[in-house]
């Protein structure tokens, strides 16, 4: 089991990454990445590694692409080179799309939808939080205190970069 | 029967293609991607080390990496958006002011 899911995963992981590198446009890449991302995230659960693997869901598949994606469209950087029937198919795919997804993720709809009677099993992740929170506060407390100074600079840096600078524009 | 080498050689592989991405794309947005993809490579090797090696720093390693990263990608996006602001391009064949 735990090569069969190496290997699909690796797969899905390694062709992923060459779309990432290789395609075109940069809204393909990014949403490659995306992909990219979950795959590595079903490695680390594999590898046993449960917290990183929610970890890298959250904040790689989450914020930093979220990230990524909002930067390529507020760039606009393919200058719009659809074509102009994009009413037809594409809308009916991406209302099953989006319903296919509501089903999942609704919780709702767990309620209505029978579901499996197994009890769920979260002493293993708990076991690999705790390890891994033990370890964070007690020997790694310094570098994670320095962490948080770095984020920090990086939030006030990364704001005052990407500010608007109309007044030195109009001096200069 | 995975064992450790098999991990180490995808690692290598995707941190491969992350330089290849580097290297070879001219777009910035991407190559800042690529990175990303070439730390996910880093982050796996330190996974899989940490599980065959039964030791758990790797995963604390592996937070204080994320952590950069992300730290990177805010400022690297920032300074993206800055230099479209400035020259209309991420193109980074026409950002050569300080290559020698």
């Amino acid at each position: 089991m735990e090569t069969f899911l190496f290997y699909v995963l690796g797969v899905v992981t390694l062709v992923s990454a060459m779309c990432v590198v290789f395609l075109r446009r940069p809204i393909h890449n990014a949403l490659f990445m995306i992909l990219t991302m979950i795959g590595l995230a079903g490695l680390f659960m594999v590898l046993h590694a449960e917290f990183i693997a929610m970890v890298q869901l959250i904040v790689y598949a989450g914020a930093v692409m979220v990230l990524f994606l909002f930067v390529i469209m507020l760039l606009n950087l393919e200058r719009l080179k659809l074509p102009e029937d994009v009413q037809g198919l594409r809308r009916w795919f991406g209302i099953l799309l989006a319903v296919g997804m509501a089903c999942l993720v609704f919780p709702a709809l767990r309620v209505v939808l029978p579901g499996g009677t197994a009890k769920a099993v979260s002493s293993g992740l708990l076991q690999n939080t705790d390890i891994i929170a033990r370890e964070l506060f007690t020997t790694y407390l310094l570098p994670f205190e320095i962490t948080s100074v770095l984020l920090l600079s990086a939030i006030i840096g990364a704001v005052i970069l990407a500010r608007k600078r109309t007044k030195q524009r109009e001096e200069g | 029967m995975v064992t450790l080498h098999h991990y180490l050689i995808l690692s290598a592989m995707l941190f491969a293609l992350g330089a290849i991405g580097v290297m070879f794309r001219r777009n910035l947005i991407v190559i800042l991607m690529s990175l990303e993809l070439m730390l996910n490579a880093v982050n796996l090797s330190f996974i899989a080390l940490s599980r065959y090696q039964g030791s758990i720093e790797g995963q604390v390693f592996v937070l204080f990496i994320m952590v950069v990263a992300a730290a990177e990608v805010a400022v690297g996006l920032a300074i993206a958006v800055a230099i479209f602001r400035q020259r209309g391009t991420v193109n980074i064949n026409d950002i050569n002011l300080m290559k020698w």
